[in-house]
């Protein structure tokens, strides 16, 4: 198993503007991507993987002269890896609203020459599908062998087969549910509330101001991280260990080695990551709820659907649960849906998905060598 | 399931063309046949990771879940035939996955070791518990925490309003239809809800 190597993203810009769930749309925007592998001659071996909040389309390889730049699923995306980028075409995109070269809050509104900010319209799952279609369009490829995603990149894959039924085989959702709970959403709330009431959001128009709310993204991102591990997991890695070899008897210094971390991963993340951003992407969380239009009915939602379905989750895995995977199944089941799911005994919680682990890799390795015979890749 | 000829002999219990659930479905061996040689479709279930990645590995569909937690992912007469091979036997809720068999399926077969297979008889006749090829095991190590007989089930089924199709044993690959409580070392009941 060998590593892509250095890659380059590549832009695409639209004329046309994308027509939103919410009735807005998006003028004349670009989308930010990355491929690995080669198309086939009949473009039959087109995978796409979505991603989740904090990540891109960065999904594999290095930048050069970066260190440390792999992409977010480099351990399963690769030359002889479970996504075999020498049988596969793989298609990474940045969603717009994103923060990572995407048309996002951080660019200039054509329509009035002035920075996004809060006023980007708000996009929901639905709508980035819809961009990655367009996407597609523009690179000839009329139907992927397979869409893949995790967590939120999970929720895109299931609105792939919602959306766009026929153009796709197989779709790999892994770690995901129909829609977020109660609890799901108050965590996302309490984060965004952490972003606006930073003095430095400004209303969301804190590029004007030379500012970043960085105090409201690290509580943000320290409340995310919690929900991410399992707490097994956070107890073996951190447990009570003390920073130094004493208490030092403060309520404000740093005592334990967990909120070292956190406020260290807070750090890291309030220096690249975008405000605006993290509201739309996890409003966009909070609105998937594909059973909606269906008077709640997940089996009615899932009736349109015409490819097969691999699931996975994790056991340890809170934030999205197995049981949210198993509603999934069951909509499936009812519609005679042909699907598969492996419920691993992972330790790690929610993260588990972006870890290489035998059984969960096994199983899409499986998926995806069954699927080359299928479309001669 | 491993014999090839036993599994022969289930997969002719199956009408072609039919939806089948295959509870502990082990590596998928079963399900492939079917699909293959008789054209049915459906899914398997399994608990343990190596045989969900066997199934996966041969492209057959399989859920993983665990049989005691029931079946209510699964919607009434959902299935034409709901196999139960080799597994009540490893199964605390033996009577309830009796009923969900049957609830789901318009047809359950179910296989399971006959303990009152003759050489079983005699062994415990002699005072020790059997270990033989269909009861590998010993006493204390043993996954079979249900044993019982041909004419066990036939009780059971009887109790549980399940009328039965079709029986018999299975010994060295062949069908057992004299005797199946004294001669075969496998029992197999094909039944629908009474």
């Amino acid at each position: 198993m060998g590593s892509l190597g250095d890659v380059q993203a590549q832009a695409m810009a639209f004329a046309e503007p994308l027509p939103l769930k919410s009735g807005a749309q998006l003028a004349g925007y670009t989308l930010v991507y990355e491929t690995y592998g080669r198309l086939n001659a009949d473009k039959s071996n087109a995978v796409l993987v979505c991603h989740a909040l904090n990540a891109s389309h960065h999904v594999a390889g290095t930048y050069a002269g970066e260190p440390r730049s792999e992409g977010w699923w480099d351990n399963l995306v690769g030359p002889g890896k479970p996504l075999d980028t020498d049988r596969f075409f793989v298609i990474g995109v940045n969603n717009p609203g994103s923060c990572f070269g995407s048309t996002g809050p951080m660019h200039v509104n054509p329509a009035t020459g002035r920075i996004w900010g809060a006023d980007f319209p708000v996009v929901t799952v639905e709508d980035w599908v819809d961009a990655q279609a367009r996407l597609l369009d523009r690179l000839g490829i009329a139907q992927l062998a397979a869409v893949l995603g995790g967590s939120l990149g999970g929720m895109q894959a299931l609105s792939w087969s919602l959306r766009h039924p026929e153009r796709l085989r197989l779709c790999i959702a892994v770690a995901t549910a129909p829609n977020l709970s109660a609890q799901n959403i108050a965590f996302n709330e309490v984060a965004r509330r952490a972003i606006v009431t930073d003095p430095e959001f400004h209303g969301g128009h804190f590029y004007a101001h030379g500012v970043v709310p960085k105090r409201g993204l690290r509580v943000a991102r320290m409340i995310g991280h919690i929900t991410y591990l399992s707490d097994d997991a956070m107890e073996m890695k951190f447990g009570r260990s003390l920073r130094a070899a004493e208490l030092g008897y403060s309520t404000q210094e740093i005592e334990f080695e967990i909120e070292s971390y956190l406020r260290h991963q807070g750090d890291k993340f309030s220096e690249y990551f975008d405000a605006n951003t993290y509201l739309l992407i996890t409003r966009a969380l909070d609105y998937f709820d594909p059973a909606r239009e269906h008077g709640g009915d997940l089996t009615r939602a899932f009736a349109g659907a015409k490819c097969r379905f691999q699931l996975v989750s994790f056991t340890t895995d809170w934030r999205f649960s197995p049981a949210r995977s198993r509603e999934i199944v069951k909509a499936l089941l009812d519609n005679r849906h042909r699907v598969s799911y492996a419920e691993i005994a992972a330790p790690h919680g929610h993260d588990a998905f972006l870890l290489d682990d035998a059984r969960y890799h096994g199983v899409l390795r499986a998926c995806f060598d069954n699927l080359a015979k299928e479309v001669g890749a | 399931m491993s014999e090839r000829k036993d599994l022969e002999i289930i997969a002719s219990l199956v009408p072609e063309g039919s939806r089948v659930l295959d509870l502990g479905c082990g590596n998928g061996e079963l399900l492939a046949y079917l699909q293959a040689q008789r054209g049915c479709t459906g899914y398997g279930i399994e608990i343990a990771d190596d045989n969900v990645l066997a199934c996966a590995q041969r492209g057959v569909d399989v859920i993983q879940l665990n049989l005691e937690e029931g079946l209510a992912i699964f919607e009434d007469r959902s299935f034409d035939v709901v196999l139960q091979l080799e597994t009540l036997q490893h199964l605390r809720n033996t009577e309830k996955m009796l009923r969900e068999t049957a609830r789901v399926g318009r047809i359950g077969i179910v296989s399971f070791p006959n303990f009152a297979h003759w050489p079983n008889r005699v062994r415990v006749a002699s005072g020790r518990m059997p270990v033989t090829k269909a009861l590998p095991y010993e006493w204390y190590d043993t996954p079979n925490i249900r044993v019982g007989t041909y004419a066990d089930f036939e009780v059971l089924a009887r109790k549980d309003g399940l009328r039965i199709l079709d029986s018999f044993g299975i010994q060295n690959g062949e069908a057992v239809r004299a005797w199946p409580n004294l001669l075969a070392s496998v029992a197999v009941f094909k039944f629908e809800r009474g």
